[in-house]
């Protein structure tokens, strides 16, 4: 019971609402478009700083700063976009999986030290949030579920934007302009002949991703109220990419549902071997080692997907079906 | 031969009459102007066409043999490559550098030879895409509902009625993907005119294409040209070719060789040699010309 309480609480908090919020945004990139972005935690890390420098360096209110972390991941968006969305889709891959890594290089770079803190990162960003905060303090729950006004209010928060964005989403997708972004994934130059401007189109949608990529990381770094260079690393994309495969790309609630369940399935597989560690049931294993074996969980969770569920759970499995080109 | 049936119609073959049947000939009315267009990849040159024109309202033919550069040409004519010298107008626009969507806009809209179903969108999507001008298609406008909801509605009527025309409407619902062969050349061919082309360019529209849909392909391209659609497609079948062309354009090494009607390229030499090799010897050869110059 305990177990599951706390895997419920991790479905729902924050973190995970920050996960989806990135996953829309990476599903509008892969799902709609066909853009393969292996660097969304660029855009995260780009957002999340835009607090962090924001308040953290030069004292802004924090509305502003969030503003500023939107404009740092449209920019990173067009720098990416604007050399390689006229080539082939792979050049894109490698130009994020590249950008976004030499970016969490460049902002703990002692160089950088003054403007980003380096590997110490900012601190203490996120009171401006809670003075905000509308919610009495005190504990609310309901049976075993509990939460603090200040949880709350960020959760409030961050899964509002996780609904603005799918309403933005679903909107855009249900109009001549997704039906052109739809067909861009199927084949651009088709579309290019029936007179579109493709590079435009993806342009737009790669910023649009990246931007949700960046209030996602905003969102953490209010959470956290600091953040350091070094929890922006590759496997969060990549994370991120499990997570909209298992809910199913392409799929308005898609990128809501796998996160939800692989933070609930995470969460659930780390406390039972806590737990069962703790027992000395198993005494071949660590506790140091939980980590570790965490990777291959969400390894073994891809596998078992893949081979029995390539659409992902609410995915199209006709769609899928459908010989790709 | 069918062509000497339908010359009865005369109107379209008058528009090319008095055109002598040489390479470079200058036509009456002109849709499509190139001339000097060039394209080499590394040190093969693909295409190198002195002049270039395609007669307004006709369905031309530009044929040869593989490796001629024909494909390549269209690629070149449409903004999906760029030509290393050389300018081509549209309908008195010069073309030169615009992409291919731009292309498309002015009114020349191309298919390809492997055909570019858009799979994963239904077959009635894949139609409403290809419309132009729509107010719904920009990132803000798309979001203003109210807005392009009846344009889409026309947008859709008209699909509809091209649909039916090329006998899909059944399948508006269904994936485009799960569309036959022959069916997705129909609805690329479908699609390409739902974006109000006054000229198509068909890359292989048979190609693939079992022999009854062929007819009905057949009967749709010339029913384009009937309605005063200028039509420019490549093509490998000879019977095809000779059956519904109003002109042919024959290309080898990447130059055009000779041009004219159906019953001047079947007797021309130099096509003759370029589809079987000038120095052929076969004696008693059945091929109209061929043998003395082995």
């Amino acid at each position: 019971m305990d177990i599951l309480t706390i895997s419920l609480e991790t479905a729902i908090g924050p973190i995970a609402a920050v996960y989806v919020l990135a996953a829309i945004g990476l599903n509008m990139h892969f799902g709609y478009t066909g853009l393969l972005n292996f660097g969304q935690v660029g855009f995260m890390l780009v957002g999340a700083y835009g607090v962090g420098v924001g308040v953290g360096t030069f004292g802004l209110s924090l509305w502003v700063a969030v503003a500023l972390s939107i404009a740092c991941a449209a920019v990173l968006a067009l720098l990416l976009g604007i050399p390689t969305l006229r080539l082939r889709a792979d050049y894109l891959a490698i130009t994020t999986i590249a950008v976004a890594e030499a970016a969490r290089l460049l902002y703990r770079a002692e160089f950088a030290r003054p403007l980003t803190g380096g590997v110490y990162g900012r601190q203490s960003l996120a009171a401006g949030f809670y003075e905000a905060n509308p919610i009495p303090p005190g504990d609310y729950g309901v049976g075993d579920f509990d939460f603090s006004a200040n949880q709350l209010w960020l959760m409030l928060v961050t899964w509002s934007l996780v609904g603005l964005a799918l309403l933005l989403t679903a909107a855009l997708m249900h109009s001549p302009w997704g039906r052109v972004i739809k067909g861009i994934r199927e084949d651009e130059d088709a579309v290019r002949s029936l007179g579109k401007d493709v590079f435009v189109y993806k342009t737009q949608s790669l910023v649009l991703g990246g931007v949700l990529g960046g209030l996602a990381g905003a969102m953490l770094a209010i959470n956290q109220q600091n953040i350091t260079p070094d929890q922006f690393m590759p496997q969060v994309t990549f994370y991120l990419w499990a997570m909209l495969l298992l809910g199913g790309a392409a799929r308005t609630f898609g990128p809501v549902l796998g996160p939800m369940l692989l933070w609930f399935l995470l969460t659930a597989f780390d406390e039972s071997l806590r737990q069962l560690v703790a027992a000395g049931a198993l005494p071949f294993i660590d506790g140091s080692d939980i980590g570790a074996l965490r990777h291959a969980f969400v390894g073994l969770a891809l596998v078992v997907l893949i081979v029995y569920r390539p659409q992902g759970l609410i995915g199209d499995r006709k769609e899928m079906l459908v010989n790709v080109k | 031969m069918s062509s000497e049936s339908r010359t009865a119609d005369g109107a379209v073959r008058d528009r090319m009459a008095g055109v002598e049947p040489a390479a470079g000939v200058a036509k009456p009315d002109p849709i499509l102007k190139a001339s000097g267009v060039r394209r080499s990849f590394g040190g093969l040159t693909a295409v190198d066409v002195g002049h270039l024109e395609v007669q307004r309202g006709t369905i031309t033919a530009l044929i040869g043999p593989n490796g001629a550069g024909k494909s390549t040409l269209f690629n070149l004519l449409t903004g999906f490559d760029r030509v290393d010298a050389g300018e081509w107008s549209f309908e008195g626009r010069r073309l030169n550098g615009l992409g291919g969507h731009r292309v498309a806009r002015q009114g020349m809209v191309r298919t390809f030879q492997l055909t570019k179903a858009l799979t994963r969108l239904t077959v009635l999507d894949n139609m409403l895409l290809a419309a132009p001008g729509q107010s719904g298609e920009g990132f803000v406008g798309s979001l203003l509902r109210p807005r392009w909801r009846h344009q889409e509605e026309a947008n859709r009527e008209r699909a509809m009625e091209l649909l039916a025309r090329f006998k899909l409407d059944a399948k508006r619902d269904d994936l485009a993907g799960s569309l036959s062969g022959g069916q997705r050349k129909l609805l690329e061919m479908a699609r390409s005119l739902m974006v109000n082309p006054s000229m198509v360019m068909l890359d292989e529209p048979m190609a693939g294409v079992n022999p009854a849909l062929v007819q009905s392909l057949l009967g749709h391209i010339t029913s384009l040209r009937d309605e005063g659609m200028t039509v420019l497609f490549v093509e490998h079948d000879m019977d095809v070719i000779m059956g519904i062309s109003d002109w042919i354009v024959v290309l080898a090494q990447g130059s055009v060789i000779a041009e004219g009607r159906p019953e001047d390229i079947r007797s021309n030499q130099e096509v003759v040699d370029a589809y079987l090799g000038a120095h052929h010897d076969e004696p008693g050869a059945s091929a109209p010309g061929s043998g003395e110059e082995a």
